[in-house]
């Protein structure tokens, strides 16, 4: 009924107005449908595949497989799994560092250039933001340089009397040097005998190579401006009277930070994680540029594995499926994050039994919880 | 006016609260920190200019000093003259101009589709591109180059551009901004009796332009630093972007020895472009996330 009524306005005004919608997204449409869809499902056919690299994927002479790609990596025991517990291994410790650190940092970095008496304030986010916007190759052609042997890096550490190692050439795991200051060379046999993944445990926990860590560096050193960004529009977009009001209380700078203005920046706290998680794992060019993986397997990672085992080794099956197990690891991490930052949120009720008394403005209560789920959503 | 308020009682806290001769050590003490930060990121920039213009064995042995002992242009003689580097940098150039008017042209029209135009499906639609912007884009490496080498397009500039002109990102931001700007001025110039396509092109893009902007800064960027993709997308020798050209220089293709110079010469160039547009465009970047949260 209800149709038949609208149809006289659909194909006036209405109807030229759809038409035109469909029109003008149309192309959006066709290039994301062609090149994010059609690619991820032949993708994802490819994985269960025995393609080898001819031909067309979709013609008669490639098999279907089951789940012989994944399980080759997965459980496998062969040199595809050592590989892939590798480079999961790698990408693990390096997003244990830098997602910290580069927020951190930001964070640091955000709270210092947002004083509103500061000069030159411009000059110093513009100093901070620049590594942000050159490109990885760039960047990671000048780290090469930097970080070799002979390199300024290890010139400046022999001024304090520091005898640097050979960065990008070293393949020794962090943690594995910390306990040989000690004498230990060895891991405990329960942690050298049983392996995960084709890696030792020893192994695994012997912390990101010395290569990797320049890695580190590098990425820590071209996301906190980005990031900094971020912090600072979250900080501008708070009110002060919350900050004023705990001054007021007798609050020091120290608290105010910890107890007033942090709790507040959440949801920005919330983006950057996700963002740095998100990146972190897909760590290829600067892998791509510098180190194609070594020294050692040390610096590989499971995106440049992909690349590496379709491109070069025609193992496209493989490639594909570390590609999808890649994807699942992001969102697996994201939802963990999205999960444990809600989880907080009884901590932050009680934060805010804090906040709002001091205050006594009883505009600060009902913004407070708005915010709040704003930036869990 | 808040602001300065704001600045002026919170000064006037930190004057009663604290002696005056510690509020200036606590001053100093923050300046000599971020100066000390600036020039931790700074530095490196500067070095690799210098070392840019230096000869390849003082680079080796005197890797921080800023000022090269023999000034040598050989690094770029080296690139501009004896290499395939003007090469790749028209293959960049090509790229980034085509991917970003296309990006500009074709985001406006689908985000102004999105905010304005009623049409079925269009929830749905919106719904879509959000799902499709949480795709992280180095699972879709090998994908991308299957769908290319199927359709043809592999090794070509088609294949380079096309794939690069999906911007999830940026329809979004589009259709943010129409959404913020008044129907009033459409909805005159539709009773003038202008059809949807003048409506939008005249009327409504001209308006948009802050967002344009945006657009135009996030697409040249990200397609004059764009490595992932060309390296799937092409093979021959012809085709190879700055990114793709320098990162084979990075592994030692041009010649034995660390070649530094010219490397450092290579990335300074290629850093050249964005860090102009950068500055052009200073105030918007540094602004641009501010302005989206406060309004």
């Amino acid at each position: 009924m209800t149709a038949t009524t609208r149809r006289p306005s659909r194909s006036g005004i209405r109807g030229g107005e759809a038409l035109s919608g469909y029109l003008f997204t149309a192309p959006m449409l066709l290039l994301l449908g062609l090149f994010l869809v059609v690619p991820v499902l032949m993708a994802l056919w490819v994985s269960f595949s025995d393609w080898s690299g001819r031909g067309s994927p979709l013609s008669g002479d490639v098999h279907f497989v089951g789940l012989n790609n994944y399980s080759a990596l997965l459980t496998g025991g062969g040199l595809a799994e050592q590989d892939f517990g590798t480079a999961l291994k790698n990408n693990a410790w390096y997003v244990v560092l830098v997602v910290p650190l580069q927020t951190a940092l930001s964070l640091f970095l955000a709270v210092l250039v947002n004083r509103q008496i500061l000069k030159g304030r411009g000059f110093f986010r513009t100093a901070f933001y620049f590594p942000s916007v050159t490109s990885s190759v760039a960047i990671t052609v000048l780290w090469l340089f930097l970080f070799n042997s002979t390199g300024a890096v290890n010139k400046l550490l022999s001024f304090i009397g520091v005898k640097g190692p050979n960065w990008f050439n070293d393949p020794d795991g962090i943690i594995h040097n910390f306990f040989g200051l000690f004498g230990v060379k060895t891991g405990p046999a329960v942690l050298t005998g049983n392996t995960a993944l084709g890696v030792s445990w020893w192994d695994w926990l012997g912390g990101p190579s010395v290569a990797m860590t320049a890695f580190v560096l590098l990425a820590v050193f071209t996301t906190s401006g980005t990031f900094m960004l971020l912090f600072i529009a979250g900080l501008q977009s708070l009110g002060g009277d919350v900050t004023e009001a705990a001054m007021m209380d007798g609050a020091n700078g120290w608290q105010r930070f910890w107890k007033v203005t942090l709790p507040q920046l959440r949801p920005t706290l919330f983006t950057v994680l996700t963002l740095g998680l998100i990146g972190c794992w897909q760590v290829f060019d600067q892998i791509y540029t510098g180190t194609k993986g070594g020294p050692g397997k040390t610096t590989l990672t499971p995106a440049f594995l992909s690349y590496q085992s379709a491109f070069n080794n025609q193992q496209w099956g493989q490639g594909a499926a570390i590609a999808f197990i890649l994807f699942m690891i992001i969102v697996f991490f994201t939802l963990v994050q999205r999960w444990v930052l809600a989880e907080r949120k009884v901590s932050k009720r009680r934060m805010r039994g804090y906040e709002i008394p001091p205050s006594g403005t009883p505009v600060a209560a009902p913004t407070q919880p708005g915010r709040d789920k704003e930036g869990q959503r | 006016m808040s602001t300065m308020t704001k600045a002026a009682t919170s000064r006037s806290f930190t004057r009663t609260a604290r002696p005056g001769g510690r509020a200036i050590a606590a001053r100093s003490l923050l300046y000599a920190l971020l100066v000390a930060l600036a020039i931790v990121y700074i530095f490196p920039f500067l070095i690799q200019v210098a070392t840019s213009f230096k000869t390849e064995a003082e680079a080796a042995a005197n890797p921080l000093s800023l000022v090269p002992a023999t000034f040598s242009t050989a690094a770029y003689e080296r690139l501009f003259l004896h290499s395939d580097f003007p090469i790749w940098f028209k293959n960049s150039v090509i790229v980034t101009v085509f991917v970003t008017l296309g990006r500009v042209f074709f985001n406006s029209l689908a985000g102004y589709a999105l905010a304005r135009l009623n049409f079925r499906g269009r929830n749905l639609m919106f719904a879509g591109l959000i799902a499709v912007m949480s795709v992280p884009g180095v699972v879709l490496l090998i994908p991308k180059f299957l769908v290319i080498n199927q359709i043809g397009i592999y090794d070509s500039y088609a294949g380079m551009i096309i794939p690069l002109l999906t911007d999830a990102a940026g329809i979004f931001i589009m259709k943010n901004f129409f959404e913020s700007i008044p129907v009033s001025v459409e909805e005159q110039a539709r009773i003038d009796g202008a059809g949807t396509f003048r409506v939008f092109w005249s009327v409504v893009l001209p308006m948009a332009r802050p967002a344009l902007v945006t657009i135009i800064i996030l697409s040249f960027q990200g397609s004059w630093n764009e490595l992932s993709h060309f390296i799937v997308s092409t093979q021959s020798p012809d085709l190879v972007t700055l990114t793709k050209g320098v990162a084979s220089l990075a592994s030692g293709q041009l010649s034995q020895g660390t070649q530094y110079p010219i490397k450092l010469a290579a990335a300074a160039i290629m850093t050249v472009p964005v860090a102009v547009m950068f500055f052009i465009f200073q105030k918007r970047i540094m602004n641009a996330s501010d302005g989206a949260v406060k309004e």
